[in-house]
């Protein structure tokens, strides 16, 4: 933030030396030195020219779209054939704040990424500490691969995995039976789902918690250790305020990918396992009630806008 | 401030194509394509045939015997709901897809939204030999013009676990009875609200249902109510047939509704299940093939209904898939393919028998009595959303 403002023109001098060398007539080929030279003229043109397909691309595909989404959730459909009218109203957004299931569902999305969000933080820190700090290069390696290696898998395949493992005759309740203890009967419920959803995010949690802590001076512990502090007190005081970008960075996407999804509720939840995602696949897919889809699915594009101007704030653009 | 002035002048786009005329739907009104004549007799094929349909509707076992015999080759795409039917019939079938093999409660919004044309029977030469009920049931037929050839019908049965009810069920009860709490399950789907609305017809007559599908505030509130207890009882409700078949065979789900092709499933893979049409009767599916309004290839439509019409083929499917004909004439044929079938499948099921079984339609404003007293479909999505929390 603070770096902004000197960088930016100091940068933009640096692009029109390299553009004034690049565009130095050269009396090979006349063709392409009276290109060269027309851009030494128009010296904007050229970054023009190379960001004006991904930036058409970005405002076209997915601001638009965004745009539109906002703009359908104001329509209406015809409760017959289910046709989108374009009749303005509000009646989409009054239905959500007055009708107590959408409340409810949407409280319960944002307590399940929350709660993933957490697990994970708390799961991710030691592990990777431990990778970052403690284990040797070759270990390393290892760790990384075995962190990485169950998103090579598809999302589904693990997903029913888990259904294997929880359902009544699953693995977990044969473990159990096996040491003497009762069935835990946690298949196709909240909890579940909160299991699988702490463990498919996991990773996107370990990444960028393990590259803040890699980043944190060997030379500020070793200062922490001449000022008399332990182990524990460097961690705390040194260590976590260093790592905590990285922290917030992981939980951006593991908060913003559970508020999403609505494949694992479909597949592991039970009865009352509906998360905002449903209830937009539900409207799009069941319903074909497109503009109330679209009101739905504005709740989570607030949300996160709320929670990235917070993730802002403790760092974690910087630490991405 | 450049991707505001984007957004601003998108807004300003779309504001300025919109408009203000929201159309309420009125079925009391003819259906947009009712006054389309269908041809009067079959022309030569286009070679090409392009179909939505469910998964298994149309099998390589009978679609190659008809290229053969037509030269129309058939092209079909999978929809996995009614409602991703109805949107992909959108604008009459694009001038992409020919036919639909739509279900019940998809069928009205087809045909009051102008997606659908008027089909004529008399070019379907098995047509008499339909049972009674499916020449003209009131889900594609409207003022006696066809909006399409009946196909196929099931009934939705109570599904239970033979080793945990030794006495067999023999009524709908014993999915809301909180003595069986956490082995119920039930079809995710909005339809669903029918079945409660079905049992309430029978256990609570002061409510005065007659057709699960024309409920009043009052009877449909009684419906949802129902439901929303049962949510307690719910294990999970099931959106995927494949899904309740691994619940009953894992010991999720004891008892709960169910097509005849989970049951078959179940007991082809050895599990104690079995199935029965309670006392108050069933809810149940009929599937039409419909004419898209736009279909490039109307002759070849029309081989193709006639074609799956016929006996054989109609006996074919109605294994293949586990439903029954509506063809009278495949009873027999469904015997020489597979001993019994044909009994245990209800193909031989005398016209009374229909009177038990309330087939899906789309739930619409209009009550039978011509009054706009009804809940629509969209009521009950959202109460759908509701009752599954």
């Amino acid at each position: 933030m603070t770096s902004g403002s000197p960088r930016g023109p100091r940068s933009r001098d640096d692009a029109s030396i390299a553009i004034q060398a690049a565009g130095r007539p050269r009396s090979k080929k006349g063709g392409a030195a009276g290109l060269q030279a027309f851009f030494w003229r128009l010296p904007w043109l050229r970054p023009l020219l190379l960001l004006t397909p991904p930036l058409a691309w970005f405002v076209v595909v997915y601001f638009a779209s965004l745009v539109v989404l906002l703009i359908t959730a104001f329509w209406t459909t015809n409760p017959f054939t289910t046709q989108v009218v374009q009749y303005w109203n509000t009646d989409n957004f009054l239905r959500i704040v007055n009708e107590p299931t959408y409340h409810t569902i949407v409280g319960r999305t944002v307590f399940m990424a929350a709660a993933v969000t957490v697990t994970d933080a708390v799961l991710a820190f030691p592990f990777a500490y431990f990778m970052a700090r403690v284990a040797s290069r070759r270990v390393q390696t290892l760790l990384f691969a075995a962190v990485l290696l169950p998103l090579w898998a598809s999302y589904l395949a693990r997903v029913y995995a888990w259904i294997l493992i929880f359902n009544h005759s699953g693995v977990l309740n044969w473990s159990l039976q096996l040491i003497g203890l009762p069935p835990a009967n946690i298949g196709y419920t909240n909890i579940a789902m909160w299991i699988v959803f702490s463990y498919i995010w996991l990773p996107f949690m370990i990444i960028p918690t393990y590259a803040a802590l890699e980043r944190v001076p060997e030379s500020l512990i070793e200062a922490a250790a001449d000022l008399g502090a332990r182990r524990w007190r460097t961690v705390r005081d040194v260590v976590l305020p260093l790592a905590l970008p990285g922290v917030a960075a992981g939980s951006i996407f593991t908060f913003s990918l559970t508020l999403g999804d609505y494949i694992t509720p479909i597949l592991v939840g039970g009865a009352g396992s509906s998360l905002i995602g449903n209830v937009v696949y539900d409207n799009v897919g069941i319903a074909n009630n497109i503009p109330f889809a679209a009101a739905m699915a504005m709740i989570p594009v607030g949300i996160m806008a709320i929670y990235l101007l917070v993730a802002q704030r403790l760092g974690a653009f910087e630490a991405l | 401030m450049k991707f505001g002035a984007v957004a601003v002048a998108a807004m300003l786009l779309v504001i300025a194509c919109g408009s203000n005329n929201p159309n309420t739907g009125n079925t009391a009104q003819q259906p947009p394509t009712a006054n389309i004549k269908p041809p009067d007799k079959i022309g030569p094929g286009e070679g090409q045939l392009n179909l939505i349909a469910w998964e298994g509707y149309v099998d390589d076992s009978w679609t190659k015997q008809f290229t053969q015999q037509t030269g129309c080759v058939v092209n079909a795409k999978y929809a996995g709901s009614s409602d991703e039917m109805t949107s992909l019939m959108k604008d009459g079938g694009g001038g992409q897809y020919d036919m639909v093999s739509a279900s019940g409660d998809a069928d009205l919004r087809l045909i009051y939204g102008g997606d659908v044309k008027p089909m004529s029977e008399k070019l379907i030469p098995d047509w008499t030999n339909f049972q009674t009920y499916f020449k003209a049931p009131p889900y594609n037929t409207i003022n006696g013009i066809h909006y399409g050839i009946s196909l196929q019908w099931g009934p939705n049965t109570l599904l239970y676990n033979t080793t945990k009810f030794k006495i067999p069920p023999t009524s709908w009860s014993a999915v809301y009875d909180p003595s069986n709490k956490g082995i119920v399950t039930a079809y995710d789907y909005p339809i669903t609200i029918a079945d409660a609305a079905l049992y309430l017809s029978k256990s609570q007559p002061t409510l005065g249902i007659k057709d699960p599908y024309e409920l009043t505030k009052k009877q449909f509130d009684a419906s949802v109510a129902l439901l929303t207890q049962q949510r307690q009882l719910i294990k999970k409700y099931w959106g995927l047939a494949s899904d309740e078949i691994s619940m009953f065979q894992n010991g999720d789900a004891y008892i709960g509704a169910a097509w005849p092709y989970q049951t078959n499933q179940l007991k082809a893979a050895g599990a104690p299940v079995a199935d029965t049409i309670p006392s108050e009767g069933a809810t149940g599916w009929g599937d039409t093939w419909m004419l898209a309004t736009k279909a490039p290839h109307p002759n070849c439509a029309y081989l193709w209904t006639a074609y799956v019409s016929t006996a054989h083929v109609q006996a074919e499917q109605a294994l293949f898939f586990g439903e029954t004909p509506v063809n009278t004439k495949a009873c027999a044929e469904m015997d020489a393919l597979q001993a019994g079938s044909c009994a245990q499948y209800h193909a031989d099921a005398p016209g009374s028998y229909f009177d038990t079984i309330k087939f899906w339609k789309t739930p619409v404003a209009t009550c039978a009595d011509g009054s706009q007293t009804c809940i629509p479909y969209d009521q009950w999505v959202s109460a759908w959303t509701a009752i599954k929390g």
